[in-house]
């Protein structure tokens, strides 16, 4: 009894005389409207404690941000009969259509591998890749791929020491939204890390909603596609039919 | 001034499109063609996805052939019988080109057979084109050279089901015009053009059809082919993007007009030679695409839940 005691106390004390997070986002809704254009989202916070923070190991924060996943097709080219063609695929489960990840330092000191692996917080952890390795000869490599061309699409950001810590305190940063942003609840994610550890972690989410005509439209091709196809067909004819009637008034 | 296209997902800057359209338009217009073999390639290389570029790459056709075919029944330049015989291979070419797109696309080899046509059939009518118009140059700077005959008599005139086309002033089966059409409807189904650069050559070399005809008859069929192909598209794969037609039509219509009015002070061998280059041009450019290595060897499609 009292060897569970002590265990409950081990396992709780952390939890007991932690670090909490109160945290705010500068909006909590996004509205891609025809001239979206990106948008910046400031995550800001403070660590709530009962007592003074001790100084060693020090704090950090992670931020991350996550878009809606979906599965993917992550396909490789190779040379066959002189030309490139695509050869082998995997078949990626899901995979964040956006993923941020800000620390306030290196993200190898902030975070142990035991605690990543918890609370999946690396780029190549936010992808779930269960039994690829049996598709193609080089599976790890089409991760790779996947990760490098979202990061030069500005989807996929690893900004190390991003994030402003004041005095163990206060701490914020900003994660930029890209242009070519897909619609959903978006998912974000802050946690407090002392050697290596997560100390608390606490979960916000923003909704990324197409509005207006977009979100029409989108409505419109999805539910009714057959209005919708005859719709822009109208619009071609009217639009060159319109045209050339305008035309030969003018010449006239 | 930055747009988000609904369907695409993603943010292009609004008078690129406009550009693009007017561009496209312009040459269409000069030359009496659709435009689509342009514009669908001009999207992919804007970071349009292909689906979405050959889907409302085929709508904009729609509508510049219909701003280039009224003009062309005024002049009584259009067979409507002959046009309907097109369709009607178009209609049955497109739902089969709908078909294997979609299949395709699904086995990851669409980009594939798009570019491979793309050579192939541009690569093929622009070198023909060019060779023949630079032999018609030549041949108006030699006086007395033997004038071609407008056209002759092969194994085409020998099959069955003959019909008369007066407007043509042809007498021949249904059969090979039904053939060419469901060849280009097939085509645009796939490559998002409306074919009018394989359609014109067609009638004239293998129908035999007066050149006076060709362009307006040609228009006609493209229409409905293409606005078939656009309903096909945005009910079986929601490809459509309406904020993206509306864009590249809106520049075509102007452009195609200003086209029009340029191709009145040219001749039709010096237009004839250009638009040979332009198409070598962009079968060349497609070409080299396959055969160099890519920098990204890699690409990202959606994917279906396993």
């Amino acid at each position: 009894m009292i060897r569970l005691l002590v265990l409950w106390l081990c396992l709780a004390w952390p939890a007991l005389a932690n670090e909490q997070i109160v945290a705010g986002l500068s909006q909590n809704r996004v509205s891609i409207t025809a001239d979206f254009d990106g948008s910046e989202i400031l995550i800001y916070g403070a660590v709530k404690r009962d007592e003074p923070a001790i100084k060693t190991p020090p704090l950090h924060v992670i931020v991350t941000v996550e878009g809606p996943s979906t599965p993917l097709i992550v396909r490789k080219k190779e040379r066959r009969f002189g030309i490139w063609v695509n050869t082998e695929a995997v078949q990626i489960g899901r995979a964040p259509s956006f993923y941020a990840v800000a620390t306030t330092g290196f993200l190898d000191d902030v975070l142990s591998e035991t605690e990543n692996l918890r609370h999946q917080i690396t780029i190549p952890r936010a992808i779930r890749s269960v039994g690829i390795s049996s598709q193609a000869k080089d599976s790890p490599g089409f991760i790779d791929a996947l990760v490098r061309i979202r990061k030069e699409e500005g989807q996929y950001r690893l900004d190390e020491r991003s994030v402003q810590l004041t005095e163990a305190t206060l701490f914020r940063t900003d994660v930029v939204l890209p242009a070519n942003l897909t619609e959903g609840m978006f998912r974000v994610r802050i946690f407090l890390t002392r050697d290596g550890v997560v100390v608390d972690h606490l979960e916000r989410q923003i909704n990324v909603r197409k509005e207006g005509l977009e979100r029409f439209l989108t409505n419109l091709s999805r539910e009714q596609p057959l209005i919708y196809g005859l719709l822009s067909l109208l619009i071609a004819v009217a639009a060159g039919y319109g045209a050339s009637t305008a035309f030969r008034l003018l010449k006239s | 001034m930055q747009l988000y296209l609904p369907i695409a997902e993603v943010s292009v800057n609004a008078f690129l499109l406009l550009g693009i359209g007017g561009i496209v338009g312009f040459l269409s217009g000069l030359f009496g063609v659709g435009g689509g073999f342009l514009i669908t390639p001009l999207l992919f290389f804007i970071g349009i996805p292909p689906a979405i570029a050959v889907a409302t790459g085929a709508n904009q056709v729609v509508a510049s052939s219909i701003s280039g075919v009224l003009a062309q029944l005024k002049r009584k330049a259009v067979d409507l019988r002959m046009g309907v015989v097109l369709l009607v291979g178009g209609l049955m070419g497109s739902t089969v080109g709908v078909w294997v797109f979609a299949v395709l696309t699904a086995r990851g080899q669409v980009d594939l057979l798009v570019q491979l046509s793309y050579v192939f059939f541009l690569g093929f009518i622009g070198i023909t084109m060019f060779a023949e118009s630079a032999r018609a140059i030549l041949r108006s700077k030699k006086p007395g050279a033997p004038i071609r005959r407008a056209h002759t008599h092969n194994w085409v005139h020998g099959l069955p089901f003959k019909v008369k086309f007066r407007a043509s002033g042809l007498y021949i089966s249904v059969l090979p015009p039904l053939a060419v059409g469901a060849l280009v409807g097939f085509l645009a189904a796939i490559m998002g053009v409306g074919g009018g650069f394989i359609m014109v050559p067609a009638m004239i070399y293998l129908l035999g059809m007066p050149t006076k005809v060709v362009i307006g008859t040609s228009l006609f069929q493209i229409i409905f082919v293409t606005a078939f192909t656009t309903i096909m598209h945005a009910v079986t794969a929601n490809t459509v993007d309406m904020m993206l037609a509306i864009l590249l039509i809106l520049g075509g219509v102007v452009g195609a007009q200003f086209g029009a009015m340029l191709s009145g002070r040219l001749k039709a061998e010096q237009l004839r030679i250009l638009l040979s280059l332009l198409v070598i041009a962009v079968a060349a450019k497609i070409g080299l695409d396959l055969l160099l290595r890519p920098t990204e060897l890699y690409s990202l499609a959606p994917g279906v839940l396993p």
